[in-house]
């Protein structure tokens, strides 16, 4: 077809009308299953890493803000008894960037499990972060960071590193200690009350 | 400090051609000779600096509630911007034209522009960070771009067995390059 | 005989990846695995045969000097309705291909074959087209995520095999062993269809 100003101006606009209708229309049928799939992602995160719960954690949201990033906490709790804390925690060290956590603690303190939630470590390497990769975050459950110490042993501590992923391991570390951090705050405010 | 960062990451670390595999088509396409390279590099570095602050202003005062349009509106308007720097040099700068005029039309295509306007806004980073991130970025592409050049100037010299010709020795070439990279990766 | 030509061109004869040398970006930065190379494929299949079909509904109403913009605005709007329904119904594969996924847009692959193929043909046979080429392209992408997974990782599609011990050769899942694997890929397929034109 021949070109003119006209019928240039025209068609474009056309074509971009209708390329974003048809872009909104499937956003609105999507929206849902996105949000609904983005909160299951978290809801499933947090069931795996708090003990026992008949309360729904996702509505106990708490955010707190150091200043740079979010830290998001929920409370388990059975009856009127909190069971554990999820607490949504993360760190810039990692070996790609940020590292982000979920990690459960019991009400005593001790750490029940933790989930990786998104990184962007090597695979093969550092991404034995992830709990179905390797056993390295398992040595964290069931102990209290009171006296075992969140740092890898090359630097005194007591976490056992993954092998040729020092870095990843250390970011891991910090994560894990943030959270304890704020969970430390939050108990101690829940035992005043 | 910070800025430092990302300009070394940005450049060695990730860099977006060995690492991020972003604008491998003209990675593999423009590398044959060192000075077209250049030309190619120089290019990239222009648009896609410019690229990113226009999209960085449009993701955070137009694309507010309307996020969903971010590959729409993002690859249209590189598309423009590509199309205007290209008449503007023509009348401003004839010599620059003559120069970087014949890359400017494979600009559009190439990936790494859109992908570090996405990366950037994924990344929240302001304005500074965006252009400084862009930049070094595009450094990063026109390095890889010039060394892998002069890499295969020195392989059209070479007897290389048949089924290996063209492309595939090519490719091993910028494996070899992608892991001499792999090196930097403590450095942040 | 001609439309089943069509759709079967692009596994050997106009190969995507090892023939046209095209959409190499998303070719070696998804291949971590076979499933991710998969995913990737059909995604691009997807936009490929949809945006193929739509150009070609429309070719005789755009004129000539817009024609490029109209053909990305149209493949835009196709790769973010994949998008979003990748991020809907897919969300575990839709983080792991991340940024390359709004990037289907500037593969050169789906403009290529718009220009080439949609704006001159009927809207069957850019269909049909579009799905050859997107299935070539898929199982390029299959073959090489399987072939980095199998010797990076000691597995398939996510199943570790039998008797194989430890992680196996990590580069081949890092950036390099990309480049490498291909190249050797290229070059087994070079070799084969060398001997069958002979």
């Amino acid at each position: 077809m021949k070109s003119s100003l006209k019928n240039m101006v025209i068609v474009l606009l056309a074509v971009t009308f209708v390329a974003s209708l048809s872009v909104t229309a499937v956003y609105e049928v999507t929206k849902e299953p996105i949000a609904l799939s983005k909160e299951k992602k978290i809801r499933d995160a947090i069931a795996a890493v708090v003990p026992e719960f008949d309360n729904n954690p996702s509505e106990t949201k708490i955010v707190q803000n150091d200043g740079k990033e979010e830290i998001v906490i929920y409370t388990a709790k059975k009856g009127d008894e909190v069971t554990g804390y999820a607490i949504e925690t993360y760190t810039k060290k990692g070996f790609g960037g940020e590292i982000s956590l979920m990690v459960g603690f019991r009400s005593d303190g001790t750490i029940y499990r933790v989930e990786t939630l998104s990184h962007n470590e090597t695979p093969g390497l550092g991404n034995k972060i992830e709990r179905s990769k390797s056993d390295f975050s398992v040595q964290f459950e069931g102990k209290n960071p009171e006296d075992f110490k969140l740092s890898v042993k090359k630097d005194g501590g007591d976490v056992d590193a993954i092998t040729a992923s020092t870095i990843s391991s250390r970011a891991f570390c910090d994560a894990v200690e943030r959270a304890y951090e704020v969970y430390k705050t939050i108990s101690k405010n829940n035992n005043h009350e | 400090m910070e800025y430092l960062i990302i300009v070394i990451s940005a450049i060695f670390v990730n860099n977006v051609v060995l690492s991020q595999f972003l604008g491998i088509c003209p990675f593999l396409g423009v590398s044959s000779k060192v000075n077209t390279s250049l030309g190619m590099g120089a290019a990239v570095t222009f648009v896609m600096t410019i690229a990113s602050i226009v999209t960085y202003l449009l993701q955070h005062f137009v694309l507010g509630s309307i996020e969903y349009m971010q590959t729409i509106v993002f690859i249209l308007v590189i598309a423009a911007l590509v199309q205007m720097v290209e008449i503007i040099l023509k009348k401003v700068s004839p010599s620059l034209y003559q120069a970087l005029g014949i890359f400017l039309p494979l600009i559009t295509t190439n990936c790494a522009v859109l992908g570090i306007a996405i990366l950037a806004v994924q990344k929240e980073y302001n304005l500074g960070q965006t252009v400084v991130f862009s930049a070094a970025t595009a450094i990063g592409f026109s390095l890889a771009l010039v060394l892998f050049a002069g890499l295969r100037e020195r392989l059209e010299l070479e007897n290389i067995p048949g089924a290996m010709k063209g492309m595939p020795i090519a490719l091993l070439t910028a494996g070899i390059l992608a892991m001499a990279f792999m090196g930097f990766s403590g450095l942040v | 005989m001609n439309r089943l030509r069509l759709l079967t061109k692009g596994i050997i004869k106009e190969n995507p990846t090892f023939v046209l040398l095209l959409g190499m970006c998303p070719t070696l930065g998804t291949t971590t695995s076979a499933m991710n190379g998969l995913g990737m494929g059909v995604a691009t299949l997807f936009v490929l045969t949809l945006s193929n079909m739509a150009i070609s509904l429309i070719k005789n109403l755009i004129p000539d000097k817009i024609r490029i913009p109209s053909f990305i605005v149209v493949i835009a709007a196709f790769v973010t309705i994949v998008q979003l329904c990748m991020e809907a119904y897919t969300p575990g594969l839709y983080n792991t291909l991340g940024v390359f996924i709004p990037l289907i847009v500037v593969n050169c692959i789906i403009l290529g074959r718009a220009e080439a193929f949609a704006s001159k043909n009927n809207v069957l046979d850019s269909a049909l087209d579009g799905l050859g080429i997107g299935l070539g392209f898929t199982l390029s992408l299959t073959v090489l995520g399987a072939v980095r997974e199998l010797l990076g990782n000691g597995s398939i599609f996510g199943m570790k095999l039998p008797f194989v011990e430890g992680d196996g050769i990590l580069l081949f899942v890092l950036a390099p062993g990309a480049f490498i694997a291909l190249a050797y890929l290229m070059v087994i397929f070079n070799k084969i269809t060398a001997k069958t034109k002979q």
